[in-house]
């Protein structure tokens, strides 16, 4: 009860909305969380109010270009900004509620704790994410043992049976290589078994499958689903392939210049996407089965400054609709998320009946 | 693994055949080039007004009558099967290895070199010690935290480290430790005599090449943690939930160490072949004082020993650092 | 047991006392603590003691040639291997001048001549002995002059005049070629205690060649060329307990040796140790601090001790400023047009400004603004200023007068110096600016000094093609005469190919026939008169100018006993009876 006293009630911060019962909080439930970097020529506004929900087997897909904070959202969940020479400059504010715990305002050797343990994460590209001087079973080891006390040889059997669950022949040989021993897909694969160390409740996945090739991709996303439905953990993926989030996704959230722009379940909004930069994102997507030639343009311009945030609606600037008549709306105001039928929120100061009539004609015949 | 330690001690045999190439060279080829005659290199080791059967004596003794090229062969050949010398009434052998026999007062090199290398070995050991420790735990502290006063104060040190001259920190050392307030011993006593001595009268001398040295490694180290700190897998060590210490020591300093190790391999491996400078400052009778006696009177093999057994340490602490590297980055393969 | 401790403490203490009460009673100077005055040890002994025991420790910054009494030729071995090598004569340890007398040491009395000064008989002490305890005898002093003087492609470190002197018509190969038991004729030993010299020419001065190491015993049994210096047979009151090849030797008392048999040698302190390769300036700490008795070089104290020393009155009195029987100077090349004019010499003699030279050379405690070839330490000096200026500062009327009688209005020349010797170079700047004011170009070049006689300023025909007229140049004498100094500058006979020291190229009969004159006459009073006769002809041919009569500062260690600063070694203190009051 007294958590949700703290949360106030910013405007359009819809999830843990008055209507909910607030005796029923998510397993993740993440608050208005703003994380800013003071730097020489400005605070970057790296994530600026960003609130999302998730519950234990749930899947939720963050996707957005590079620099929207997607990536700052999971490292924020993970504590590890705050880690580091620079870590004292970081501004966070908000909260992130993980299992009832409240993770900004926690000691920093608490959320420790929880890391690698309630919380873990998998990285996009696994070469560089693991320690090139270690072998891949001492790296795993070393996440078991620093929350379990277990001996050496306890915690080596741990890996070997980890690297079996994720796939990897030979496990028992295997655990004693090095990560550049091992191809892309198996090192991705060594680092999932590793963030499984703990049996995670939370699995946050930082675009996993980029640094693959598409087979390998496919394997990867079949082998987190799986182990998802195993441990009944609640998974966050952050891509920026929406093919990747068709595939696992239940939600889906998109992120812009540092915002959620629209969020949904995965249905609704591929179904009936209410954001001009959602179909922007749709329109880049890449498929097998259409030409080149006529695909649809994507987003043009350049990702905003997350110095100088465009006033208004952030994606104004590239909006191919900016132009359309709006009523009641100057261009300095922001829009604010706003619900729509199944639970699918969006921020567009195009009006519903505009929205429509540009995704039924202009947009969908093209996809 | 075998086979390539025996490449690399072939590539090493070569490399120092050439390095004394050289040596000879610059002592007797360019001289001999710029109109210099053989009598004329005799007569500088001989008295004043020597006779022309004196000088012609000397010469031959010397081997300066035979050409440059069967000089270094009968050098070489010496450090392989020895020499013999006829000086005086006895034929001198010398035992291989044989670096020769100095021309000016007819001591043979490799004996000295040996004699003098436990003092250039002490000061060379004690002064890495010092500033292994200091120098990577100052860089170590600074990178973690970049542009605390810490790291601020001690790059400032670390700078003016750098940029003061031995000659003048060893006299410092010497007037204030040595002389003002005398804590440490004067001359150097052997760690085989009495190892207490031995390092009580070394340390000014290790301190004072330390300080350079560590202001040099304290920067390596803080720009290699910085760098370090900033890799993926450090962002992956703290997402396991490691303490911070763990993923600085086992995971940063692991990695930011390896580059440093190959720096000091080459200057230790300098150092091993004759700490010029503060030899002299602290008149520790080393190599290196041995080779600036050569260089002042002319007398090649004693510089020509110096600059092999220089050479040889450079050779085999790379040689080491490439295995240690192997053995510290599994990413690396010996071939 | 508390008691007997508490008393036997006490017990050591008043001896300590009681011994301390003794030696100051015994010298009244003991103690580390000195009364004596600045350059005291110039005019009289200073710290004279009788007192036993202790270690003598000498340092030096470099490693000497040897300690190989006949493969040495530098003055502080001449002086310091006569503890352990005696030769046939030696100087008497005496201040300043006084230092130049010479004495028998392991001859009974000094050289008899005949022959007109040919001939030259040594009778040698009775019951000599070596560290060993076998008898000396006349043959090991033949042995020690033939392998020190004619086996030098083995011993080459020392002089050999003994090989200019002597004759040799066999051409006689050296102890080590020729094993015959002959050895070399014109050395006879009719009986073990005769040995007979046979020279090529008179020699009056014969008494100070044999004052060389190169005649100190040396038996040849134990002799093994280079290698004897590993094992030196002492002949004199030390002995060698170990010696470490650029480090360190030690000596102790030789037991052997007699007292009886050695009117100089007191064998005072226990023990001498010589460091090796010390820096200067930790010699001239460990100096002051006591730690160290002698630079055993003698050259001086380093450029920074000078100024703290002489600027603190009570460290200036434990200083000796003393002639270093040395001339610095400048030979003008005689050979070289327009120099072979007198006057256009003589222009330059008048022109140099001597005080900014002896400035640039360090002050007036790096010597005296010279006038003379022979320095005033050396027998025969005699003082006159042929080319006085007002002030020493030169005077450019007269000088730009004889350059008008030269029929030169400017001459453009070569100066050479040695460039690893600063103060030569600056004192050669020195020399070109005061030279510029009356129009003579001089501009400088720089050589090591290591080859400056073997390849520059030594060989005429580089001067004559690189137009060098000037050159600068230092020069002290191998034995404290006017012959010994003037002979290798003066004499046309010394002038050769390469390796020249007469570096004007002076080629003055009368000069050349004065120096024969005087070597072959044996009253000394009238050979000090020819080498005065000779300085004046040679500054009238302006063939050198003197620039100063070099000087050296030592720091006379407070501890260090019998200090007395010769003449005999360049200003070095006497190192035969140096004892020390240290424990």
């Amino acid at each position: 009860m007294t958590e949700l006293s703290k949360t106030g009630s910013a405007v359009g911060e819809p999830v843990a909305a008055a209507g909910d019962s607030a005796a029923r909080t998510s397993f993740l439930d993440v608050r208005d969380l703003k994380v800013h970097f003071p730097t020489d020529d400005g605070i970057v506004k790296s994530v600026d109010g960003l609130s999302f929900a998730l519950d234990k087997g749930e899947t939720l897909c963050i996707v957005g270009e590079s620099g929207s904070g997607k990536s700052v959202t999971s490292l924020a969940i993970m504590g590890l900004h705050r880690l580091g020479a620079r870590g004292k400059n970081v501004q966070m504010h908000g909260e992130i509620w993980l299992d009832g715990k409240e993770l900004i305002s926690a000691p920093p050797q608490d959320v420790r704790r929880l890391r690698g343990r309630d919380m873990a994460m998998i990285f996009q590209d696994p070469l560089s994410a693991m320690h090139p001087y270690y072998t891949v079973g001492t790296q795993i080891v070393e996440a078991y043992r620093v929350h379990n006390d277990v001996s050496r040889k306890v915690a080596r059997t741990r890996a070997i049976e980890l690297l079996d669950r994720v796939g990897i022949p030979e496990p028992a040989k295997r655990v004693d290589s090095y990560p550049h021993e091992f191809s892309g897909g198996m090192r991705q694969r060594a680092m999932i078994a590793m963030s499984l160390a703990n049996n995670p409740s939370l699995l946050i996945a930082d675009e996993p499958t980029t640094a693959l090739d598409v087979t390998v991709q496919a394997q990867i996303l079949d082998l987190i689903r799986d182990l998802q439905k195993e441990f009944e953990s609640a998974v966050v993926l952050i891509t920026h392939d929406l093919g990747v989030v068709a595939e696992i996704a239940d939600q889906v959230l998109v992120m812009y210049g540092g915002r959620c722009v629209e969020r949904g379940p995965v249905d609704e909004v591929f179904a009936q996407p209410q954001h001009p930069y959602t179909w922007g994102l749709l329109g880049s997507m890449p498929r097998i089965d259409r030409e080149q030639t006529d695909r649809l343009t994507p987003v043009k311009g350049q990702p905003p400054s997350l110095i100088n945030v465009p006033s208004g609606c952030a994606f104004h600037p590239r909006c191919p609709y900016a132009d359309v008549p709006k009523d009641n709306v100057t261009r300095t105001q922001r829009p604010e998320l706003e619900l729509a039928d199944g639970g699918h929120w969006s921020a567009c100061h195009l009006s519903t009946e505009d929205r429509t009539r540009i995704w039924t004609e202009e947009i969908a015949p093209k996809l | 693994m075998i086979s390539y330690i025996i490449r690399r001690v072939i590539a090493a045999v070569i490399l120092l055949l050439v390095v004394t190439a050289v040596t000879f060279c610059i002592f007797f080829l360019l001289p001999r080039l710029a109109g210099q005659t053989a009598d004329q290199l005799a007569q500088q080791y001989i008295g004043k007004s020597p006779s022309a059967a004196d000088v012609a004596a000397v010469k031959h003794n010397l081997g300066l009558d035979q050409p440059v090229y069967e000089q270094y062969w009968h050098f070489i050949k010496g450090i392989v099967t020895g020499a013999d010398y006829h000086f005086g009434p006895t034929t001198l052998h010398c035992n291989a290895p044989c670096f020769g026999y100095s021309f000016k007062n007819h001591v043979a090199v490799w004996p000295e070199l040996t004699q003098r290398l436990p003092v250039t070995a002490s000061l060379a050991i004690g002064a890495a010690v010092i500033w292994l420790l200091s120098g990577v735990t100052i860089g170590v502290i600074s990178a973690l935290r970049p542009g605390s006063l810490f790291d601020r104060a001690f790059m400032g040190v670390a700078l003016t480290g750098v940029s003061m001259p031995m000659f003048f920190t060893g006299q410092l050392a010497l007037l204030l430790f040595t002389y003002q307030w005398p804590i440490f011993g004067r001359t150097y006593v052997p760690f085989t005599e009495n190892p207490a001595q031995w390092a009580n009268t070394l340390i000014p001398a290790w301190c004072s090449l330390a300080l350079l040295y560590s202001a040099i490694y304290a920067r390596l180290t803080r720009s290699g943690m910085l760098e370090t700190m900033n890799e993926d897998f450090i962002r992956t060590a703290r997402a396991k939930g490691l303490h911070e210490r763990t993923v600085v020591g086992r995971h940063g300093l692991r990695a930011a160490l390896t580059p440093i190790i190959t720096v000091f391999g080459m200057d230790f491996g300098l150092l091993l072949g004759g700490a010029v400078i503060t030899e002299k400052v602290f008149s520790l009778h080393g190599v290196g004082e041995y080779a600036v006696q050569g260089i002042t009177d002319n007398d090649l093999p004693k510089v020509l020993g110096v600059t092999l057994l220089a050479a040889f340490f450079v050779v085999l602490f790379n040689l080491l650092v490439d295995l240690l590297y192997a053995a510290a980055d599994p990413r690396v393969r010996l071939s | 047991m508390r008691r007997s401790t508490i008393a036997a403490v006490a017990a050591i203490g008043s001896v300590s006392l009681m011994l301390a009460g003794c030696s100051k009673a015994d010298n009244g100077s003991g103690g580390g603590k000195s009364d004596a005055k600045a350059n005291a040890a110039t005019t009289g002994v200073v710290n004279a003691s009788t007192h036993k025991g202790g270690t003598v420790t000498y340092a030096m910054s470099d490693v000497p040639d040897s300690f190989d009494p006949g493969n040495t030729y530098y003055a502080y071995m001449y002086n310091f291997s006569r503890l352990y090598a005696r030769p046939l004569m030696t100087f008497a340890p005496g201040p300043g001048q006084k230092g130049n007398k010479l004495v028998p040491d392991l001859a009974s009395g000094p050289g008899k001549s005949s022959d007109g000064g040919k001939t030259w008989t040594y009778t040698i002490r009775k019951g000599l002995k070596y560290q060993d305890g076998t008898p000396i005898t006349s043959k090991d002093v033949k042995y020690a002059v033939e392998r020190s003087n004619f086996a030098r492609d083995v011993l080459s470190l020392g002089p050999n005049y003994f090989q200019q002197f002597l004759q040799n018509p066999d051409h006689y190969k050296g102890p080590y070629k020729d094993k015959s038991a002959k050895g070399l004729a014109s050395i006879g030993t009719p009986d073990d205690n005769t040995i007979v010299f046979h020279l090529n020419r008179p020699f009056q001065e014969f008494d100070y060649l044999v004052a060389s190491p190169q005649t100190a015993p040396v038996p040849q049994s134990k002799d093994d060329g280079v290698d004897y210096v590993k094992h030196i047979v002492s002949s004199g009151s030390y002995q060698f307990q170990s010696y470490q090849e650029g480090k360190q030797a030690v000596l102790v008392r030789n037991k052997n040796w007699d007292p009886k048999t050695d009117p100089l040698r007191k064998q005072y302190p226990d023990k001498i140790v010589v460091n090796l390769k010390v820096n200067q300036s930790t010699i001239d700490k460990d100096l002051q601090a006591g730690d160290t008795l002698i630079d055993m070089q003698g050259t001086g104290v380093a450029q920074q001790t000078q100024a703290q020393l002489i600027n603190d009155s009570q460290k200036k009195a434990n200083t000796d400023n003393a002639y270093g029987g040395r001339l610095v100077y400048m030979a003008i090349n005689t050979k070289l047009k327009p120099f072979d004019n007198v006057q256009c010499r003589k222009a330059v003699e008048y022109a140099v400004n001597k005080v900014s030279v002896q400035t640039a050379l360090g002050g007036p405690i790096r010597g005296d603004v010279a006038t003379t070839i022979l320095p005033p330490d050396i027998p025969g000096y005699e003082k006159t200023d042929m080319y006085a200026t007002p002030g020493n500062k030169g005077d450019v009327a007269k000088a730009k007068d004889a350059l008008k009688a030269c029929g030169k209005k400017t001459i453009n020349t070569t100066i050479t110096a040695r460039s690893d010797r600063q103060s030569e170079v600056d004192s050669a700047t020195a020399v070109i600016e005061a030279l510029k004011k009356v129009g003579i170009n001089a501009s400088m070049k720089q050589y090591p000094s290591g080859k400056y006689f073997t390849d520059y300023a030594g060989v005429p025909k580089f001067n004559q093609k690189n137009n060098v007229g000037l050159m600068m140049m230092q020069w002290g004498a191998d034995w404290p005469s006017g012959y010994g100094f003037l002979q290798q500058i003066l004499n046309s006979a010394a002038i050769s190919d390469s390796g020249n020291t007469n570096l004007s190229q002076l080629t003055d009969k009368d000069v050349d026939k004065m120096l024969a004159q005087a070597i072959s006459e044996p009253d000394l009073a009238a050979r000090n008169k020819l080498y005065a006769q000779i300085d004046k002809k040679a500054m009238d041919d302006a063939a050198i100018v003197p620039l100063t009569y070099f000087k050296v500062l030592l720091y006379r260690s407070p501890y260090a006993t019998n200090m007395v600063s010769s003449s005999a070694w360049s200003g070095q203190y006497d190192y035969l009876n140096v004892g020390t009051t240290k424990k």
